[in-house]
């Protein structure tokens, strides 16, 4: 198995590279999702860098941990996670949404490491619950992990999902929610009211966890205690910010869907470098 | 066929349990999923049978169709089964996003199709279906004739990699076939030779179809008669040949004919071999509830709509 995981202290070093890579796919694309994908970064560098059992040399590799992004338009950042974990090349990320790029608008089967073509909202949690079935049939200590947005929350099949997976005592799944608080239209709490949502998923039998979506250490140790749940399904919900990383982004539901102009990403990245 | 012979009723939700059953004890990979309709489909006895291979999600097909999708990214073979009404009717999205779109092996089995649910009404007969399911890029189409054909259906759609929708009638149906007739996904069974005019049918109609043949044959027109099970990929060569022999076609199906059976006939025929199409079919409308028999009537879905259309189509040249 290729070595996955790296020194806890690289860790934020890959969340300023994968920042980096979004911001430039995004201008050169000119269209995309910046928001949502930004505010996951560090959740995604946890999983790749430090929690999951995968490697990039080996895709279908049938023991390998799980990563489901059911918020599909956080596309970006889940192609520039696998370009630095090595399942895709980093000179590809600029093919992103382009006619004949393996790099779609929302991830598909086309790129190597992408499990699920999220996308439409609301799905991916139940596709999670069936791999983690799976796992059990089969006998295999995989654990599945599933990233869902908070406005995804408002689509019932979430719940539906959420019912689901305590009944079949789904330890080996953990739901983290990018709980950026921003949603397409506007403040979550304004479009569809999520609160209290920690008590939602524990009134449905999960395990809740919460943590600072940015603070890597917490993301991990929160993943840590998720494994350690025998029968019964996490779910993590991470505080963070949509656009997180880009001032002028930052609790603007505008960026939800709105690429920034390459002059501007040159400066971001200038600025980001000297940090 | 049928003439003075006592016709064979069955069940083709009892067939698709016996299938089950039979490739669930062959294939460990096979697994099944059910939306709190398993005991009506019978897909319960696969439940007794394995137990850890049969997941009941409660009345959530979007779920359902999600949980089938990760399962066969896991490498399973899943059977999702409930009522036509509801699979597709409540989660296209998800067979669209979920299953179509990355060609997973999940086959949808879906029972109470068409109007012949009867009395439940047309909240829960399904018109619209086999449209929407034959548009999706990837989505294999079949609608067997009866319960022999259904068996051999099931096991055709485990050996055949992809995704299926199949859809099945709530009542017993005449019998077609004998024991295990042979089909293939994808290719046409000719039950009846004939020259004057074709007639194509799926589903139930097929019995129907043979009906009007015997009919027609007394009025001295031959008709050949053809069980096209699968709408999607449509056997395009056969049905070509057979305008080319035929010089006429009269297509019969249990839903409206917008998009359904007599459509995909006609997307193949017009472009190469252009002949009169006769469609028999719901004709855009709901049903209602009634009698599996009444509402065939009532809807245009017997033998004797087959030959009025059939020998319409044959005065007219």
């Amino acid at each position: 198995m290729e070595q996955t995981q790296i020194p806890f202290g690289m860790l934020l070093q890959k969340a300023v590279k994968i920042r980096t890579h979004i911001l430039e796919m995004l201008a050169e694309a000119k269209s995309g999702h910046p928001g949502g994908s930004l505010s996951a970064v560090e959740i995604l560098v946890s999983l790749y860098f430090y929690k999951m059992r995968h490697d990039p040399k080996r895709p279908a590799w049938p023991d390998r941990d799980r990563f489901v992004l059911s918020k599909g338009h956080a596309a970006p950042v889940l192609f520039a996670t696998l370009a630095e974990a090595g399942y895709i090349p980093v000179s590809e990320l600029k093919t992103l949404r382009k006619l004949n790029s393996r790099l779609q608008g929302h991830p598909d089967h086309r790129v190597p490491g992408v499990e699920f073509p999220g996308g439409s909202l609301g799905i991916g949690l139940s596709a999670a619950i069936g791999m983690a079935l799976a796992g059990k049939i089969d006998k295999k200590d995989y654990r599945v992990y599933a990233l869902l947005g908070d406005g995804e929350l408002d689509e019932g099949e979430t719940w539906e999902a959420a019912m689901a997976a305590p009944k079949f005592k789904l330890g080996n799944l953990t739901a983290i929610i990018d709980r950026n608080g921003i949603q397409q239209d506007g403040l979550t709490e304004q479009i569809m009211p999520m609160e209290p949502l920690a008590y939602k998923w524990k009134a449905f039998n999960w395990h809740v966890l919460e943590v600072d979506g940015f603070d890597l250490r917490q993301v991990i140790e929160a993943l840590e205690k998720a494994e350690n749940m025998r029968n019964r399904p996490t779910v993590i919900i991470a505080h963070t910010v949509k656009g997180k990383g880009v001032s002028f982004m930052e609790w603007d539901p505008a960026y939800h869907g709105k690429a920034p102009d390459k002059d501007t990403v040159k400066k971001l990245v200038e600025s980001m470098r000297q940090q | 066929m049928f003439g003075l012979m006592l016709v064979q009723m069955s069940s083709m939700r009892d067939a698709l349990a016996e299938a089950l059953l039979e490739l669930g004890s062959k294939d460990p990979k096979l697994v099944v999923l059910g939306a709190d309709t398993s005991v009506s489909i019978k897909t319960s006895l696969f439940a007794d049978r394995f137990p850890d291979r049969f997941f009941n999600v409660g009345i959530a097909e979007a779920n359902m169709i999600g949980i089938a999708a990760g399962l066969a990214l896991a490498g399973k073979i899943p059977y999702v089964s409930t009522y036509s009404a509801f699979v597709p009717g409540k989660c296209l999205d998800q067979i669209r996003n979920a299953v179509a779109y990355p060609n997973l092996d999940v086959k949808i089995v879906s029972s109470h199709g068409g109007v012949s649910v009867g009395p439940d009404g047309a909240s829960h007969q399904t018109v619209e279906d086999v449209a929407a399911m034959r548009a999706i890029p990837h989505l294999r189409v079949v609608i067997p004739a009866d319960a022999p054909a259904t068996r051999v259906l099931i096991e055709e759609s485990w050996k055949t990699p992809g995704p299926f929708y199949i859809r099945l009638s709530r009542p017993s149906v005449p019998e077609v076939y004998s024991s295990r007739p042979d089909l293939k996904v994808g290719q046409v069974k000719v039950l009846r030779e004939g020259t004057d005019l074709a007639i194509i049918a799926c589903g139930v109609m097929v019995s129907e179809a043979l009906e009007a043949g015997e009919s027609l044959a007394k009025e001295k027109i031959s008709a050949e008669i053809i069980d096209s099970h699968t709408l999607k990929p449509l056997d395009a060569d056969t049905i070509v040949s057979v305008a080319r022999k035929t010089g006429g076609i009269v297509t019969a199906e249990e839903q409206n004919i917008i998009g359904g059976l007599g459509s995909a006939v006609a997307e193949v025929v017009s472009s190469s071999y252009p002949v009169p199409i006769s469609m028999v079919g719901v004709r855009d409308t709901f049903g209602e509830s009634g009698e599996y028999k009444e509402l065939m009537a009532k809807y245009g879905l017997t033998s004797k709509d087959i030959v009025r259309a059939a020998k319409k189509l044959v005065a007219s040249r």
